[in-house]
């Protein structure tokens, strides 16, 4: 049995760059501790830190954590089991 | 990351105090927090140290508040550039807390009420370095300070002196915490400017 192929990471570029070009803002994410899923202008910024604490308005677990350098960002997304987004309706060709 | 020594960098012997680099000087005491403010009760508190092979060692308040004190008068440097110089503390010193703990650890995990946590070696915690401090400036400190009690370790960036501190794990290997697995240095040292990942 031949390994099945794998692509670098440049091909994330298309579908990354796709996500994180809508206004994340209008996203709905689910929480990874208690599992309400909510609009994630909904969560709780903790903006007085060293970093972005979005947390949870149930439960106020950490969903999100964002960490800005000079050069560079960080995004923690392990409080999150996934974010949901509206997309312009995807109409197969000739449908 | 370069190695330095960062014996060549201190306070000058007189004139204006010297800054690690890229600080500013504040005369406030900035509150920062990743969370709400927990609130713990004298009562309830306790500190407990746990070593690799699992062994508790346990504090209430009334025990932590009858080990011998000490008053640290320290410089504090916090990543977001502020630093406030000669902070006045009350606490009882690691080495205290440590010795007796029998433990072969390298690494150290200090873990808050609130669910906060961050990492250190465990030397760095020792040699009159580090203290569990309960007081500021004469004063019980503030909840959104870090009170009851929280960590003081002033010879690093301020985020691994842990408020509202509830104990410390120790480990045969690193385990990053809050600020360290999202973009922060593991070690932190603010006269090297170790501020992220890769500085």
């Amino acid at each position: 049995m031949t390994e099945l192929p794998y692509l670098d990471g440049n091909m994330l570029d298309g579908p990354l760059g796709e996500v994180f070009a809508i206004d994340l803002s209008t996203a709905t994410g689910r929480c990874a501790h208690c599992g309400t899923a909510g609009p994630v202008a909904g969560l709780r910024v903790y903006s007085q830190a060293p970093g972005l604490v979005a947390r949870c308005p149930t439960c106020v677990e950490v969903m999100m954590r964002m960490v800005r350098a000079p050069d560079r960002a960080w995004l923690d997304l392990r409080g999150t089991t996934y974010l949901r987004f509206p997309m312009p309706l995807d109409r197969p060709p000739g449908g | 990351m370069g190695i330095v020594t960062p014996g060549f960098t201190g306070r000058p012997r007189s004139g204006a105090p010297e800054l690690p680099p890229g600080q500013y000087l504040t005369p406030d005491f900035p509150v920062l927090s990743a969370g709400p403010t927990p609130r713990v009760p004298h009562e309830s508190w306790e500190f407990v140290i746990t070593t690799e092979t699992g062994a508790e060692y346990r504090w209430s308040w009334a025990e932590m508040m009858a080990l011998p004190q000490e008053t640290p008068t320290v410089d504090i440097h916090c990543v977001t550039r502020w630093s406030k110089l000669g902070t006045s503390w009350q606490g009882v010193s690691l080495d205290t807390l440590l010795d007796g703990v029998d433990t072969a650890a390298a690494y150290a995990l200090a873990h808050s009420y609130g669910g906060y946590s961050t990492n250190l070696p465990l030397d760095d915690l020792r040699a009159g370095r580090a203290w569990l401090v309960h007081t500021y400036d004469g004063a019980d400190l503030p909840a959104e300070h870090g009170g009851p009690a929280r960590l003081l370790v002033p010879h690093l960036y301020f985020w691994k002196s842990a408020k509202w501190v509830r104990g410390i794990r120790l480990g045969l290997e690193d385990t990053p915490g809050f600020w360290e697995t999202a973009g922060y240095h593991d070690y932190g040292d603010p006269w090297r400017e170790q501020r992220y990942q890769g500085d």
